[in-house]
């Protein structure tokens, strides 16, 4: 018999724990069987054809802005410095954001920890190898942006070996300092409140994102580089480029210590920062590692007990089973459990706080655009404006759409099978499904669109026409989400952070981004005809105006298109799972 | 093997483990009996490093659980009522992680890994990935994995879950020569006979407190001699309460009448 105890009593060798190379070297074996996959292989190679023509497109549009810098004297140096120092800023803001929610669920929500906790390994092992994780999770999509632009300023600049090193150095020294400071704040909140419930936790988290979201936008001030004009003279604007954004921030330190080892003769800079990048990257991961020794097995602890909290019956509860109360008893249950569920479920409701934060700073933009310069100007500008911020809220929508209502009929998938033996008919499900995903983002849609409009004061027609497409498009997504989350559903996971990361999801954004261009581009020229006519004071001639009533009704016509098509593929899928 | 002192557990102003303290010795097979929700799972956690108490303390082989974490787990193998298993990996290689965990990677493990296989009936299916497994298959793993490094306390939730009638008797008959052979297991269940096939001797808990502790025979007499609350927890155990209301309700609806 294989059970017995090998040594009652007997001498052991000393205690010697599991290393990091077993705890990562698990990761890294499943990532490759994942994607070793044979249908993992050809999504592979389109994904990577994608990714190409969107680097190449990436790379283009900063080389070309790059060389026409390089060909402007001495200011054009500072300027490219300053915008490697806002896209760094940038980068490592969303690099934070990303790592504070990632650590949450790689340090104390994932699944596999409960075995990793019950094993004899060293808690700053185990912090070093989730701290890779989360930084591996959180920083590739950002890596993937970065590389191009990295690349343009070195073939613009004539970067040799050393921008080579000391960009790949810097760029390391920034990705550990967010993954870090990151998994620090997660964990000095966990063990600070006593995590009663993750929602709690996140809500301080939330908090906290919007504060540093805000506080950077202070720090970058953007508007100022967009008006020169409000500068009392060059020398002064040139200055204020060559003055760093903080001399605290680490992007800065990482943008100068690039540049200095750039052929650009405007930028004074040596390596300095670069050192300081990386002493202080090291000081924090040293201090994260003390930190963690002494503080991540309680806060483990802790965000256990949330985890096993009861949920009560409370008022908003009867709130929204009050406003159900109409239909019909199946449609009811469905949509109520789908409510109840995303907001229990913090990896779902969690990245309402990335949302808010983009639709924050997407806000603030609008409000600081310098569009008020002058009358005549600004009434053009001003509708122009509202009319691309109609792309941006689509896009916004896809994100948001991708988000939420993309990974809806994969959430079903494990309890499919409860649904499938009720007398329920499945296309019933899918419009659950879509009305519920629909409602919120509709309040969302109309909302950023009103909020923009009203600060920009764009005039009725501008207003009517956005807000009629703005509602057109919120259906179309949600159906294409809808139905391409139907048509690539991913049952194999339970977190739904992770459903819309895969091939459907991105098939999903790029459909979603293309059925937005061409509704824009059906809807520019009438929008460009009304606008101009009443910027010249003239009335529309016939022709135009069937012109323009041709071009909203073909981008309308679309939407509708777009709204029945996936609506039809989603149930008939859903009735074939 | 096993020491409890003053161990408590709360979440929020909800306590799941009033005050508990409990011994184990070294070569008992421990069962802690008890109705769902009665702190079971949140007890075997706390012994086995998952979760720390809100007061008291756990020792495992002499070790603090607080104070020398690495050297009371090294001494266990636990296999939990929820259990996670890396889904993409084979058995074989989920076998060779654990061991890794246990830093006991080489030569001998590989055999070890082996052998527990086989005896499970895994062997067939060691090169093929979790995945596909069936929930018994699972479970067979899971408890191949508790006990492949070796270890010299099982602290184990709900032994027989999912596993049929043939897999059931081999999880007994192994927990048996373990303990023959030195080993301590410390389980937990909700049902009488897995209890009084296996254990010892047995602990009762109900709404987080210890009821009573002893071997079957003694708690069987102190249920008869009427000792309160007990009589009711083995009604409850037994699921004879509750028979009336159990046949009212499977009762066939109107159109069946």
């Amino acid at each position: 018999m294989m059970g017995g105890a090998s040594t009652t009593g007997g001498a052991r060798p000393a205690v010697v724990d599991a290393g990091m190379g077993v705890l990562l070297g698990v990761k890294v074996r499943l990532a490759r069987r994942r994607a070793g996959q044979a249908s993992s292989i050809g999504r592979a190679v389109i994904l990577g054809f994608v990714g190409l023509a969107f680097w190449a497109l990436l790379y283009g549009v900063i080389h070309r802005l790059l060389d026409y810098f390089r060909s402007t004297p001495g200011i054009g140096d500072l300027l490219a410095a300053k915008l490697l120092g806002l896209l760094l800023l940038v980068f490592l803001s969303i690099l934070l954001l990303s790592n504070v929610i990632t650590a949450l669920s790689s340090f104390y929500l994932a699944r596999d920890l409960e075995l990793l906790m019950a094993a004899p390994v060293d808690t700053v092992k185990l912090y070093g190898a989730r701290l890779i994780e989360t930084l591996a999770h959180s920083s590739w999509m950002v890596v993937l942006l970065l590389v191009p632009v990295l690349i343009a300023y070195g073939w613009v600049y004539d970067g040799g070996w050393e921008y080579v090193a000391v960009a790949l150095a810097a760029t390391a020294a920034l990705l550990v300092l967010p993954a870090v400071l990151g998994s620090m704040i997660t964990l000095i909140l966990v063990n600070v409140f006593p995590a009663r419930r993750a929602r709690d936790l996140l809500a301080l988290l939330g908090l906290f994102v919007v504060t540093a979201a805000v506080v950077l936008l202070r720090l970058l001030k953007p508007e100022r580089l967009t008006s020169p004009e409000g500068f009392r003279n060059l020398a002064e604007f040139v200055a204020s480029l060559n003055t760093p954004q903080s001399v605290w921030l680490p992007s800065e330190w990482a943008a100068r210590a690039i540049m200095s080892t750039l052929d650009a003769p405007g930028v004074s800079g040596d390596l300095f920062p670069l050192f300081l990048l990386a002493t202080t990257a090291g000081a924090m991961l040293a201090g994260g590692a003390w930190m963690h020794a002494r503080l991540y097995v309680p806060g483990f602890s802790r965000a256990q007990e949330g985890a096993e909290l009861r949920e009560g019956g409370s008022r908003r509860w009867r709130i929204l089973d009050r406003a159900l109360r109409k239909l019909p008893d199946h449609v009811r249950v469905i949509m109520a459990k789908d409510v109840r569920t995303f907001f229990r479920d913090t990896t779902q409701w969690s990245q309402l706080l990335l949302l808010a934060v983009l639709v924050a700073v997407y806000t603030y933009n609008v409000k600081v655009l310098p569009l008020r310069t002058g009358e005549e100007v600004g009434f053009f500008l001003v509708n122009v404006v509202s009319f691309l911020n109609l792309g941006l809220t689509g896009f916004v929508l896809a994100a948001i759409a991708a988000r939420f209502i993309f990974p809806a009929v994969s959430l079903e998938g494990r309890t499919l099978w409860m649904l499938r033996s009720s007398p329920l008919r499945l296309r019933t499900l899918v419009w659950c499904k879509y009305w519920v995903g629909v409602v919120p983002l509709l309040v969302v849609a109309l909302a950023l669109t009103v909020a923009t409009n009203v600060i920009l004061q764009v005039g009725p027609f501008m207003m009517a026409l956005s807000l009629a497409t703005v509602v057109v498009l919120t259906l179309a997504m949600a159906a294409m989400a809808l139905a391409y989350g139907a048509v690539f559903p991913r049952f194999d996971t339970e977190n739904a952070a992770q459903i819309p990361t895969g091939f459907g999801g991105l098939l999903f954004m790029m459909t979603a981004i293309g059925f937005l261009a061409v509704v824009i581009m059906l809807e520019a020229w009438p929008v460009y005809a009304v606008l101009r006519a009443r910027a010249l004071d003239m009335p529309l001639d016939g022709g135009a105006i069937g012109r323009v009533v041709a071009g909203i009704a073909g981008a309308f016509g679309l939407a509708g298109l777009g709204t029945v098509v996936p609506l039809r593929v989603a149930m008939r899928r859903v009735e074939a799972l | 093997m096993i020491r409890l002192e003053g161990v408590t557990k709360r979440y929020g102003a909800f306590t799941a483990v009033h005050p508990t303290d409990l011994h184990v010795k070294r070569g008992e097979l421990f069962g802690f009996l008890g109705p769902n929700g009665a702190g079971k799972t949140t007890t075997i956690r706390m012994v086995a490093g998952v979760l720390q108490p809100t007061s008291g303390r756990v020792l495992v082989g002499g070790h603090d659980m607080a104070r020398e974490p690495l050297a009371a787990k090294r001494l266990l193998g636990y296999i939990p009522d929820r259990p996670f298993l890396y889904e993409k990996l084979t058995g074989a290689e989920f076998l060779r992680f654990v061991t890794g965990l246990w830093n006991q990677n080489g030569a001998e493990s590989e055999k070890r890994a082996d052998e527990l296989l086989e005896l499970f009936e895994l062997d067939r299916w060691k090169h093929t990935v979790i995945e596909s497994y069936s929930h018994g298959m699972r479970q067979k793993l899971l408890i191949a994995a508790a006990l492949v490094h070796r270890p010299e306390v099982i602290v184990v939730d709900e032994p027989m879950v999912g596993l049929d009638p043939k897999g059931a008797r081999l999880i007994k008959d192994l927990l048996r020569a373990f303990v023959d052979r030195g080993g301590t297991v410390f389980l937990s269940t909700h049902t009488l006979e897995v209890a009084e096939a296996l254990c010892d001797r047995i602990a009762i808990l109900h709404e987080g407190r210890i009821r009573a502790v002893g071997t079957m025979e003694e708690l069987r007499r102190e249920a008869a001699a009427g000792t309160a609350g007990l009589e009711e927890i083995f009604l409850k155990l037994t699921e004879a309460e509750g028979v009336a209301e159990l046949i009212e309700a499977l009762r066939p609806g109107p159109g069946l009448a």
